[in-house]
């Protein structure tokens, strides 16, 4: 076992955090202000808004938001409600409460208002901040992490460097153990036969092609797949072009299982993660941009994330760090302040795919030890959460658990 | 080096920085000229493609050529299409330009 974390965050259900996060979150967009009020105050001090913007319960949303309140990197948790929406509250605040951490609700038509709830939300946090001060510490190994990845604003040269270069640090983490998860079935649309001859297990690999072909359908009927025309203007022509440069990042791994947002992997190795909801398509785009994504794979547990980017995104999020791997060595240039690694080196001759997934993997440790990523540095806490429903995955999907 | 091959089966190369046109690059030790500047990451056909002939990059099919291209030509939108769903781009008169 190698030590990743000498003094990570301790949580009591055994997970570990690689930082201590005091989320405070909406529980309806008539919430948001006030929590926006409240998290502006602190935001040098990592805490954090996220929150559901609906008014109608969802399953999903439910159980995504318990899922991100109860991560490994949140230490502590502010629920603002507003007081008549669907979202079931109590249910919300229990679980997080029974998973020890602190928690409190504050509901603004039962608290006096904006200026009242503002007030009382300002007083937990200051209080809760100081408790967190003492949180229990224990050392973190490398199979005990969770990595996610993503790629956004894609270009012709995110499939050369970035992505295989975030293959190359997935093949160096899941051979030392540490869980790696890799998603959006939508572009993987052309490259699911490939994909699918990786499975552990022929059931998975049914599986893994059964979940891409959902993805087709569900683009299929909403008449827009997942291409933006930044994509056509950086060179790439075809769905099936950037769903090949995407697939580089899974690495050259075993897939061991796939997974569906919410579902945290009991063992290490590489999953894929099927984003794409189950059943008639209704709620429109399975994921509106790439932070829906983001929250997806954190709420599978994801303590970090590695994003590729060729075009060149800025976001960051909620919960977990997220490191920005450039793909194209313009980009870099121009928006080195946004970006960790450069990537796009390798086209200059300044380096190779090997040289970018050791320094990948070596970040990754840096940022797990606390240091900052560029888009935590600049405040970047993007989150955004929808409506969704999906089927619970069967026992094919995850064959290392039998 | 101005293109890198990524698979020995690609019929395409892909461009590592951006040019100007009427810059020269070689493609299999023969010369050729680029009539209009074109940025990195964008395709350039490695050999003659016929219309309907797969275009071939990570050794693997990325759709398939809807006109003749030569070699050394421009790989993109206005030669190749995707074997799966339509392509979105900006000019194509589907953008939303406001209510009249």
């Amino acid at each position: 076992m190698s030590v990743l974390h000498p003094t990570a965050f301790l949580r009591t259900d055994g997970c570990k955090g690689i930082r201590n996060t005091v989320a405070v979150v909406y529980l309806v967009e008539c919430a948001h202000h006030v929590a926006r009020e409240i998290q502006y105050h602190f935001r040098e001090q990592d805490v954090h808004l996220l929150g559901f913007s609906g008014c109608y319960p969802n399953e999903y949303s439910h159980r995504m938001l318990i899922k991100l309140c109860t991560h490994p990197n949140v230490g502590a948790v502010l629920l603002l409600s507003l007081g008549c929406e669907g979202f079931n509250r109590r249910g919300l605040l229990g679980a997080i409460r029974e998973s020890g951490r602190p928690a409190e609700l504050l509901v603004i038509q039962e608290t006096g208002g904006t200026r009242t709830t503002t007030t009382s939300g300002l007083e937990w946090v200051q209080k809760t901040l100081r408790e967190l001060e003492s949180s229990p510490r224990a050392p973190m190994a490398l199979e005990e992490l969770v990595v996610g990845t993503v790629c956004g604003g894609s270009d012709g040269t995110s499939g050369i460097t970035a992505n295989p270069g975030i293959g190359r640090a997935f093949d160096q983490l899941v051979g030392a153990g540490s869980t790696c998860i890799f998603e959006e079935t939508g572009e993987l649309i052309g490259c699911e036969q490939i994909m699918a001859s990786r499975a552990a297990t022929p059931e998975l690999a049914e599986i893994l092609i059964a979940s891409v072909a959902k993805a087709a359908r569900y683009y299929a009927t909403l008449g827009h797949g997942s291409f933006a025309p930044g994509n056509a203007d950086g060179g790439l022509t075809t769905q099936e072009e950037k769903s090949m440069g995407a697939y580089s990042k899974s690495g050259s791994s075993r897939i061991s299982g796939l997974i569906k947002p919410g579902d945290t992997p009991r063992a290490g190795g590489l999953y894929l993660l099927d984003v794409v909801p189950d059943g008639d398509v209704r709620f429109g785009f399975p994921n509106i941009n790439d932070n829906a994504e983001i929250v997806e794979l954190i709420a599978c547990g994801s303590h970090v994330i590695l994003f590729a980017t060729g075009r060149g995104s800025i976001v960051g999020s909620a919960i977990s760090p997220v490191i920005k791997v450039c793909a194209n060595p313009e980009t870099f240039r121009n928006l080195s302040d946004d970006m960790d690694i450069d990537a796009g080196r390798i086209l200059e001759g300044r380096g190779t795919l090997d040289d970018v997934g050791t320094e990948i993997v070596d970040l990754v440790k840096a940022v797990s030890r606390g240091k900052q990523t560029a888009s935590e540095a600049l405040g970047h806490q993007e989150f955004v959460l929808g409506y969704k429903s999906f089927e619970p995955i069967n026992p094919g999907c995850h064959p290392t658990y039998q | 080096m101005k293109t890198i091959q990524i698979s020995p089966a690609d019929n395409i190369v892909v461009l590592t920085m951006s040019l100007p046109a009427g810059v020269t690059f070689e493609i299999d030790g023969r010369e050729h000229r680029l009539p209009v500047a074109i940025g990195l990451g964008h395709k350039l056909a490695a050999r003659s493609i016929q219309r309907g002939e797969k275009i071939i990059k990570y050794g693997v099919s990325i759709g398939s050529a809807t006109c003749g291209i030569e070699v050394g030509e421009h790989v993109h939108l206005h030669n190749m299409q995707s074997d799966y769903l339509p392509t979105f781009t900006l000019d194509q008169g589907r953008e939303f330009r406001g209510i009249k």
